[in-house]
C-alpha cells in the first residue's frame, strides 16, 4: 500500500494513510461522527465548516454518491478521515464514488487509518486540531499548520456558510417564515416547503427590520458551524425580535436563542456526531432517537434564573436538548428534527412549527 | 417508572428441542430472560422439553418444568403454579404456537400475555389477517393468493402479474414448485403443482427474487419509545431464506434515506402491533427502483435477534423482558457502558459476518442446493475491520477445514441454483476472469459484495513467496484476514515460518471492544475481537486465568450440549475465582454472552487464532474438554506450543483416538471389544470381513462421531463403500469392526479426579447397536440390563478412567449381548471429554457434572464434592432424538451409524412407559391411543414382532399390514392386508392420505431409498404421523400407550424431583 498522506494533530500524532479526493492540505478540529450511514449527508452539512470529519464505521463510500442526499451546495467540512474508502460504490442512484466526490469540491481525504483508535483518543483528550495532507509536505511543517491554526472557538465560520443576499423558496404558499442562515441544511428548508411554508433564507446578520418588512409568521435560526457567541449579529436580532415573532431554533440556532436570554454556552470535549442520541421530552415524557452534530452546549446551570426552561434533555449525558421561554412563543432544539443524516423520529417539531405560523 | 407491580410471577415458555429453524438461539434469549426477570425479583416459571439447556438448569428459574410442550401439559402447569403472566416471545415458534393454543382451550384466563398478545401473534402469522393489516398501515407486501384450479391460478396472476412463485401445499418434500415468468410456464408449473399436492392446492406468490433483503430488529416500550437494534443485508438476495443466507452487519448498500425508509417503517409496523419488547422485520428492497415490501414480522427474539445481540452488545431479550414486564426503555441501563440507557442505537464500527453451518455431510445423496427452506443447522459470526477480514474469519470458523476461500468447480447452472458452496463458486469464478457483471447478472449479488471478493482474489494474486515477508505486504495481507495457512498455500511457504517472521516483525492480532456505541463512551464489558490494526484495547490482568475453548456452529453431532458444558466450566471457574476467558464464534449460544466469562473474545477456533490470544493472556492452561471435537483437536497443536492443557492429559486422546494404541489400553485393562481390523484397500477389507464375519461396521480411522460410518453386510456393499471411503481420505486407512448384531448398547458419563471415579449415568438406549448412540433414545436407569451386567460396566469404567488418568469428564459407549446364555459386555468407543449426553445425565441425576469436572480440573477432588457412590433416583427420565427429515425433502428417516439428529428432548416421570411417552410427544411423535397401525417390517424381522403385534391388539389398536408382514402374523391377530403403493390402487398411500392410519411401524429392508418403504417413512414425516423404525423403538412405543392411558400424565418441575432424591 502506499502511504502518501497523512494527519496531523496538535499533540505531536502524526498518522499515516493512503490519500483519496483532491491532492492539497487543509487544515481542521478533529473531530468524529458515529453514524453508519449519511456520509454524503454529513460531509455537504455546512455545520462541520472548519471541521475535519471522521467516521467511526469502516467502511465509507459503499454507495456512492448523489446530489439528491446533499444539505448544501457541496461539501462544507475541510476533510475527510475513514478507515477505508470504496471505490467501487453500489446504488442505482450515485453517480460518483467519494473519492471523485471529494476531489470535485477540492476536499483531501485520508484511508487506512485505525479511526478507532483515532475516536478512542478523541474521547480521551478531546476534539483536537488537526492538519490533513495528501500531497507531500514535512512532518514538521505539517505538525506546525495543525498546532498554529486558531481554536475553533476562535474561528468565524458562518459567513462562509450563509447566504449573502436573500432568497426565497416556496413563494406560491401563503404563510412564510423567515430563515437566518447561519448554515442551514436542504432537509430542514424542504421540512417547511414540504408543509406548504414558503421560507425567506436570509443573511445571517440581516437587520430585524428587513426581517420584519418580509412579514414572516415566524423565524428559524438555523443549525451552523463553529462557536455561537461568535455570530453576534444573530444573537442581537434574536433578541430584538423575540416579542415581536414566533422564533425557533436548531442546534447553532438554539445556542444563539440562549445566549440571546442570558444563559451561557460551553464547548463540549468532543461534542454529539452521530444519529443515535436518545433525548427525552421532559413534558411529555416521550423519548427519541435524535440526530446531533454540536461541539457546543448550553450550560445548563446557567439556564436556572432565566425566563426559559430546560425541555428536553440527552439520556447519555444529561446535556440540554431543547428549550422553550416561560411565556413567548419561543422554542429551539440542539439536535436535527429534519434528519439527513439520522433518524425522522423529531419530526414533528416542524409540525409545530407549521402550526404556528399558520395561527400567527 | 418501575415495573408492573401485578407482575409477581411470570411463566416463560421455552422452544423445545434444537431442530433447524429453530436452534441454539433460544436458549440464549430464555437464560436471558430468566436471568433477566429474576433480576426484577419476579418469581419465574420454566418450561422446556430440552434437556440440554442452561434455560433448564434448577438455578435458572424457581421452578423449571422439562415437560412437553402442548397447550394441554403447559394448561397444567399454569393450573398447578399460578403465573400472573406468560411471556411466550422467548421461545420461537413453538412459544408463540403454545400461547395460542393456550388461549384455545382456555386456559389463559385471568392470565396476562406479556412480551406480544396472542392478537398481535395472530396479525403476524396468520397471512391473510397479514395483508390486511400491512394494507390499513399502508406498507406493502408482496401479492399472494391460494388456489385449488389452473383457472383461478390464472384469474390470480391477472391481479398479481408475473413473475410469480408456485408454491404446491403438501407435497412429498416440498417439491413440485417453481418460478413462472409467463403463462405457458404457469399453466405448466401449476398443473403439476395442483397435480403433486395432497390437498390439491398450490400458492401464488409475486415474485421478488433477486431482490435485495434486509432485516431491522426493533425494540418497543410501554412509552411508545422505539429503537432499532441493528440493521442487516442479506448477500444473498431474496430466493434464499435469511437464515441460509450469507448476512453482514450493518447494512452496507442502503444510502441514509434508504435506511431511514426502512427504520421509519419498522416503527410504524411495532406500534400498530402495539409490542412491547423486540421484534425482527424483513424486507425486500428493488435494486434498481429501491421499491420495498415487508417480507414477514416475527413478534418474538429470533434467530436473528440472537445475531444482532451478539453483533451489537446490545441484549435484546434481556431488555425485551424487563420491558414485558413493564420497564421503560430510558430506566434500563445499557450493559455494555454502565451509564448510558438501553434507549439508544448501537453504533458499530466494524463488520460483523454470519455464515450458515449445513448438515449436507451427512445424508449421503441429499441435494446440496440452498432456498426457501431453510436447512442450515447453525451458524457462525466473525468480527473484522474490513469485509474481507471479517468473511475470513467467518469461513476459518465454519470448522469446514476451510482457512481461506477455496477454489472449487463452478458453472452458471450452480451459480444460479446456490449450494452451501456458493460463496467458493463465486470465488473461483472471479478467478478463473468471470466479470462482477457477469455473477451480478447470474446471481443478484451486490456487486459491493462481489467487488470485496474480487479484491481478495486479486490480492492473492499479488503476494508470493518473494513479497510476503515485506513488512507491509504482510500488514496488508493480514488486514484482509488471510490466515497464516491460507497463505503458506498461496506462496508454498511453511506456515510455521510465516508465523515466526510475521511475529519478529511485530505483525500480531491486536483485540478491539465490542462497546454498543463506536467508542463514543467508556464500555465496561470486556468483549473482544481481533484485527491487525495499531491499537490493542485488552488489558491482562495479574489474575489465575483459564482459556475455555468453544465449540463453534451448532452442527449434527455437535450441538448446544457442548456449548452448554463451556458455559458450566465457565461459570464454576468464575466461582472459583479464576478469570475466564471464553472463545468461540457462535453467535446463537448462551457461552457467547458476553456476561457469562470475564473475558469473551468473539473469534475462530483456529490453532493461529487461538494462539494469538494465547499470546496476549498468557493463561494458566487451557481447556478443551467442553467443545467437541473442535475443541479436543486443538488439544495436540495447543501443546506442542507448550501450552498447558488442563484436565486430562492430551495424551490419553491420543490413546483412545488412535485404534492400535486403544486396543493395547483395552487388551492390558482386560476389557472386551468386537474383533475388528484395519484397511487399506477393497482386498484387505475384505480379508478382515472374513475373518471377523459379516455384518461388518466400516469407518475412516481418522474421524470419530460416526461420520462416513456403515454397516455392511456383503462383499458388494463393501466394495461400493471403499470405493466411496477411499475418495474421503486417501491417506487414512479404513477400520473394520466386527458389528455386533441384537445387541442393547449403553452410554456411560463419568467423572474422574485420577483417583476416584464417580459414575454420572448409566444409559440403556432404546434402539439396538447400529443406531448412533446420538441418534438413539435411551433411558436412566436402566431398564432391562441385569445387575451383573452394570457392575460390569461400572468395574470397566473406573478401570479405564484410572488408566487414561481422566481429570474431567469421561463418554464410554457399550454393547452387551448375550453370547451362548452368558451376558458379554464389549467397550465400543471411549472419548475422555464431555460428551452430548452431560446436560441429560446432569438433569437426570441433579448433579451439574460439567461444572463439577472443571473443578476438578483446578485442583479439586470427587470427595469434595461427596460424589463417591453413583447416584440413585426415584423417577425415570428418557431421552429422545430429534431428526430434521422435513426440513431435507431427499432424506431417508431411517436410523443408522451415521449421527442424523439435530437436538433432543427429555421426559421425566416415575416409570419408563409415561417418560418415554412424555420424550416422544416433545420430539413431536404424539403416540395415539387408539386407531389403525400399519406394520411392516424386513424380512430379518418378520419372526420377531409377534410380542408386538399382540400388544397392539391388546391395546385395541386395529392392524394393516402388507403382504409378508401379514402373513408372518395372522395366525395370532387379526390383521388386514393393504397394497404397497407399487401395487396398485388401494393402497398404504391412499389410507395415510385418508387420514386411516395412527401410526407406522416400518423396518427398512435395503438400502436402495425408492423403494415402498422409502415413500411410506416420507409421508410419514411430512404428514406428522407418528412412526418408528426400529422394532425396539416399536415396543417402546407400545408400552408408552399402555402406560399412559392408565392415568392422565401430570407435571412436576426437576426442583420438585431432585428434592426427594
Amino acid at each position: 500500500m502506499q502511504e502518501d498522506a497523512k494527519l496531523a494533530l496538535e499533540d505531536g500524532t502524526i498518522l499515516k494513510g493512503e490519500g483519496f479526493g483532491y491532492q492539497t492540505i487543509k487544515t481542521g478540529e478533529v473531530v468524529f461522527a458515529t453514524g453508519m450511514t449519511g456520509y454524503v449527508e454529513s460531509l455537504t452539512d455546512p455545520s462541520y465548516k472548519g471541521q475535519i470529519l471522521m467516521s467511526t464505521y469502516p467502511l465509507q463510500g459503499n454507495y456512492g454518491v448523489s446530489e439528491e442526499w446533499f444539505q448544501s451546495n457541496g461539501i462544507k467540512a475541510e476533510g475527510y478521515v475513514v478507515r477505508e474508502e470504496n471505490p467501487h460504490p453500489s446504488h442505482s442512484h450515485s453517480g460518483d464514488s467519494l473519492s471523485g466526490f471529494l476531489e470535485e469540491y477540492k476536499i483531501p481525504g485520508i484511508s487506512k487509518i485505525d479511526t478507532r483508535s483515532l475516536t478512542l483518543k478523541i474521547r480521551k483528550y478531546g476534539a483536537m486540531k488537526g492538519a490533513l495532507a495528501t500531497e507531500e509536505v514535512d512532518d514538521d511543517e505539517l505538525l506546525a499548520m495543525a498546532k498554529n491554526q486558531p481554536g475553533i472557538e476562535d474561528m468565524d465560520l458562518v459567513n462562509t456558510v450563509s447566504v449573502t443576499e436573500p432568497k426565497i423558496l416556496g413563494e406560491e404558499y401563503k404563510d412564510r417564515a423567515v430563515v437566518l442562515d447561519c448554515g442551514i441544511k436542504n432537509n430542514s428548508i424542504n421540512a417547511l416547503l414540504k408543509r406548504e411554508i414558503g421560507v425567506v433564507l436570509l443573511p445571517y446578520n440581516t437587520t430585524p427590520q428587513e426581517i420584519l418588512d418580509y412579514e414572516p409568521g415566524a423565524l428559524l435560526v438555523s443549525s451552523g458551524p463553529g462557536n455561537p457567541s461568535r455570530v453576534k449579529e444573530s444573537i442581537e436580532t434574536v433578541k430584538r425580535l423575540s416579542n415581536r415573532l414566533p422564533i425557533f431554533g436548531i442546534c447553532l440556532g438554539q445556542q444563539i436563542i440562549a445566549l440571546a436570554f442570558g444563559a451561557k454556552i460551553y464547548k463540549m470535549k468532543f461534542g454529539h456526531r452521530g444519529i443515535n442520541q436518545p433525548v427525552k421530552d421532559l413534558k411529555s415524557g416521550k423519548v427519541s432517537i435524535t440526530s446531533q452534530n454540536h461541539g457546543f452546549s448550553i450550560a445548563l446551570d446557567t439556564c436556572a434564573d432565566l425566563p426559559i426552561d430546560v425541555t428536553q434533555i440527552n439520556l447519555n449525558d444529561g446535556t440540554v436538548e431543547g428549550i422553550e421561554h416561560h411565556e413567548l412563543p419561543i422554542s429551539s432544539v440542539q439536535y436535527h428534527p429534519e434528519a439527513g443524516p439520522g433518524p425522522h423520529d423529531t419530526d414533528y417539531y416542524f409540525d409545530n412549527f407549521m402550526e404556528t405560523v399558520k395561527k400567527y | 417508572m418501575p415495573r408492573d407491580k401485578d407482575i409477581n410471577k411470570v411463566l416463560i415458555i421455552g422452544s423445545g428441542p434444537i431442530q433447524i429453524g429453530q436452534a441454539a438461539e433460544f436458549d440464549y434469549s430464555g437464560s436471558q430472560a430468566c436471568k433477566s426477570l429474576q433480576e426484577e425479583g419476579i418469581e419465574t416459571v420454566l418450561v422446556n422439553s430440552n434437556p440440554a439447556t442452561i434455560q433448564t438448569d434448577m438455578d435458572m428459574a424457581d421452578s423449571v418444568y422439562v415437560e412437553p410442550l402442548t397447550p394441554e401439559i403447559v394448561a397444567q402447569i399454569i393450573k398447578k403454579e399460578k403465573p400472573d403472566a406468560v411471556l411466550p416471545t422467548m421461545g420461537g415458534q413453538t412459544g408463540l404456537n403454545v400461547a395460542t393454543g393456550l388461549e384455545q382451550i382456555g386456559a389463559l384466563e385471568g392470565i396476562k400475555v406479556i412480551g406480544s398478545s396472542v392478537q398481535t401473534i395472530k396479525n403476524v402469522e396468520d397471512r391473510d389477517l397479514f395483508d390486511s393489516f400491512m394494507k390499513q398501515l399502508n406498507e406493502p407486501v408482496p401479492k399472494a393468493k391460494a388456489v385449488s384450479t389452473l383457472e383461478e391460478a390464472l384469474e390470480a396472476v391477472e391481479k398479481i402479474g408475473y413473475p410469480v412463485i408456485v408454491r404446491p401445499a403438501f407435497t412429498l418434500g416440498g417439491t413440485g414448485g417453481g418460478v413462472a415468468h409467463n403463462r405457458h410456464e404457469l399453466e405448466k408449473i401449476a398443473t403439476r403443482g395442483l397435480d403433486m399436492s395432497y390437498i390439491n392446492q398450490v400458492l401464488i406468490d409475486q415474485s421478488v427474487m433477486g431482490w435485495k433483503e434486509f432485516e431491522y430488529e426493533v425494540m418497543r416500550d410501554k412509552n411508545d419509545t422505539c429503537i432499532i437494534v441493528c440493521n442487516m443485508e442479506n448477500l444473498d438476495p431474496m430466493g434464499i431464506h435469511t437464515g441460509e443466507s450469507i448476512v453482514v452487519a450493518p447494512s452496507q448498500t442502503l444510502s441514509d434515506v434508504d435506511n431511514q425508509r426502512l427504520r421509519n417503517a419498522s416503527i410504524k409496523i411495532i406500534r400498530a402491533l402495539e409490542i412491547q419488547g423486540g421484534c425482527n422485520i424483513q424486507f425486500a428492497v428493488h435494486p434498481i427502483t429501491g421499491e420495498y415490501k415487508v417480507i414477514e414480522v416475527n413478534p418474538r427474539v429470533s434467530r436473528s435477534s440472537a445475531l444482532a445481540s451478539k453483533a451489537t452488545g446490545y441484549p435484546i431479550a434481556k431488555i425485551s423482558s424487563k420491558i414485558a414486564v413493564g420497564m421503560t426503555l430510558d430506566e434500563i441501563q445499557n450493559d455494555i457502558t454502565k451509564e448510558t440507557p438501553a434507549s439508544f442505537e448501537p453504533s458499530l464500527d466494524y463488520i460483523i459476518t454470519k455464515i450458515p453451518r449445513w448438515p449436507f455431510d451427512k445424508f449421503k445423496g441429499i441435494s446440496r442446493e440452498i432456498g426457501v427452506q431453510m436447512k442450515s443447522t447453525g451458524e457462525v459470526m466473525a468480527i473484522g475491520r474490513t469485509l474481507e477480514e471479517s468473511l475470513h474469519k467467518a469461513i476459518r470458523s465454519l470448522d469446514v477445514g476451510s482457512f481461506g476461500f477455496d477454489t472449487v468447480e463452478f458453472d452458471e447452472e450452480k451459480l444460479k441454483n446456490a449450494t452451501d458452496e456458493r460463496l467458493f463458486q463465486v470465488y473461483s469464478a472471479l478467478k478463473s476472469g468471470m466479470t462482477v457483471e457477469d455473477i451480478l447478472e447470474i446471481t443478484q449479488i451486490d456487486p459491493f459484495f462481489l467487488h470485496k471478493i474480487l479484491n481478495i482474489v486479486e490480492w492473492e494474486k499479488k503476494i508470493n513467496s518473494e513479497n510476503i515477508f515485506q513488512p507491509s505486504i504482510m500488514r496488508e495481507t493480514k488486514k484482509m484476514g488471510f490466515s497464516d495457512r491460507k497463505i503458506s498455500q498461496i506462496t508454498d511457504l511453511n506456515e510455521e515460518t510465516i508465523r515466526k517472521t510475521r511475529e519478529k516483525d511485530g505483525i500480531i492480532p491486536s483485540y478491539k471492544m465490542v462497546d454498543t456505541c463506536a467508542a463514543e463512551f467508556e464500555a465496561k464489558t470486556p468483549y473482544y475481537y481481533s484485527c491487525y490494526e495499531e491499537e490493542d484495547e485488552v488489558t491482562v490482568s495479574n489474575e489465575k486465568k483459564v482459556i475455555i475453548i468453544g465449540a463453534g456452529p451448532i452442527r449434527i453431532g455437535q450441538g448446544i450440549e457442548f456449548d452448554y458444558c463451556c458455559v458450566h466450566a465457565a461459570m464454576a471457574l468464575k466461582d472459583a475465582g479464576i478469570e475466564t476467558i471464553i472463545v468461540n464464534n457462535n453467535p446463537e449460544t448462551v457461552s457467547t454472552d458476553y456476561d457469562i466469562s470475564s473475558k469473551l473474545y468473539f473469534e475462530p477456533l483456529t490453532l493461529e487464532d487461538v494462539m494469538g490470544i494465547v499470546n496476549k493472556e498468557k493463561p494458566y492452561g487451557v481447556v478443551v474438554q467442553f467443545g467437541g471435537q473442535t475443541s479436543i483437536n486443538l488439544a495436540v497443536p495447543l501443546a506442542r506450543e507448550g501450552v498447558r492443557i488442563l484436565g486430562t492429559p492430551h495424551e490419553s486422546i491420543d490413546r483412545v483416538e488412535d485404534r492400535e494404541r486403544f486396543t493395547k489400553v483395552l487388551n492390558k485393562l482386560e476389557i472386551p471389544q468386537a474383533d475388528y481390523g484395519i484397511a487399506h484397500s477393497f482386498e484387505d477389507a475384505s480379508e478382515v470381513a472374513e475373518r471377523i464375519g459379516f455384518p461388518v461396521l466400516v469407518r475412516p480411522s481418522y474421524v470419530l462421531g460416526g461420520r462416513a460410518m456403515e454397516i455392511v453386510y456383503d462383499d458388494d456393499e463393501l466394495r461400493e463403500y471403499m470405493k466411496e471411503a477411499v475418495r474421503i481420505s486417501p491417506a487414512h486407512p479404513i477400520l473394520v469392526d466386527k458389528f455386533l448384531e441384537d445387541a442393547i448398547e449403553i452410554d456411560v458419563d463419568a467423572l474422574s479426579d485420577g483417583e476416584d471415579v464417580f459414575i454420572g449415568g448409566i444409559m440403556e438406549h432404546i434402539e439396538e447397536a447400529g443406531v448412533h448412540s446420538g441418534d438413539s433414545a435411551c433411558v436412566i436407569p436402566p431398564q432391562s440390563i441385569p445387575d451383573e451386567v452394570l457392575l460390569t460396566i461400572k468395574e470397566y469404567t473406573i478401570k479405564l478412567a484410572l488408566e487414561l488418568d481422566v481429570v474431567g469428564l469421561m463418554n464410554i459407549q457399550y454393547a452387551f449381548k448375550m453370547d451362548e446364555g452368558n451376558p458379554k459386555v464389549y467397550i465400543l468407543e471411549a472419548n475422555p471429554r464431555a460428551s452430548r449426553t452431560v446436560p441429560f445425565v446432569s438433569k437426570a441425576v441433579g448433579v451439574p457434572l460439567a461444572k463439577i469436572a472443571a473443578e476438578l480440573m483446578m485442583g479439586k477432588k470427587l470427595k469434595d464434592f461427596g460424589l463417591s457412590q453413583e447416584m440413585k433416583i426415584n423417577h425415570v427420565a428418557v431421552k429422545e432424538s430429534i431428526f430434521p427429515f422435513i426440513k431435507l425433502p431427499e432424506a431417508d428417516s431411517v436410523l443408522g451409524p451415521e449421527m442424523k439428529s439435530t437436538g433432543e428432548s427429555m421426559g421425566i416421570d416415575a416409570n419408563f412407559g409415561v417418560s418415554y411417552y412424555k420424550a416422544q410427544l416433545s420430539a413431536g411423535m404424539d403416540l395415539p391411543q387408539k386407531g389403525t397401525i400399519f406394520i411392516s417390517v424386513r424380512d430379518a424381522d418378520k419372526d420377531k414382532i409377534m410380542d408386538i403385534v399382540e400388544k397392539a391388539e391388546e391395546l385395541g389398536f386395529k392392524l394393516i399390514a402388507t403382504r409378508g408382514t401379514a402373513l408372518a402374523v395372522e395366525d395370532h391377530v387379526d390383521i388386514d392386508i393393504i397394497r404397497k403403493v407399487s401395487q396398485g390402487s388401494p393402497n398404504i398411500r391412499d389410507a395415510i392420505l385418508n387420514k386411516e392410519v395412527a401410526m407406522i411401524i416400518n423396518t427398512p429392508s435395503g438400502k436402495q431409498s425408492a423403494d415402498d418403504g422409502y415413500y411410506i417413512r416420507r409421508m410419514a414425516v411430512e404428514l406428522g404421523i407418528p412412526y418408528v423404525t426400529t422394532l425396539a423403538g416399536a415396543r417402546a412405543a407400545l408400552n408408552a400407550i399402555e402406560n399412559v392411558e392408565k392415568g392422565k400424565i401430570g407435571v412436576k418441575s426437576l426442583n420438585e424431583y431432585h428434592k426427594l432424591t
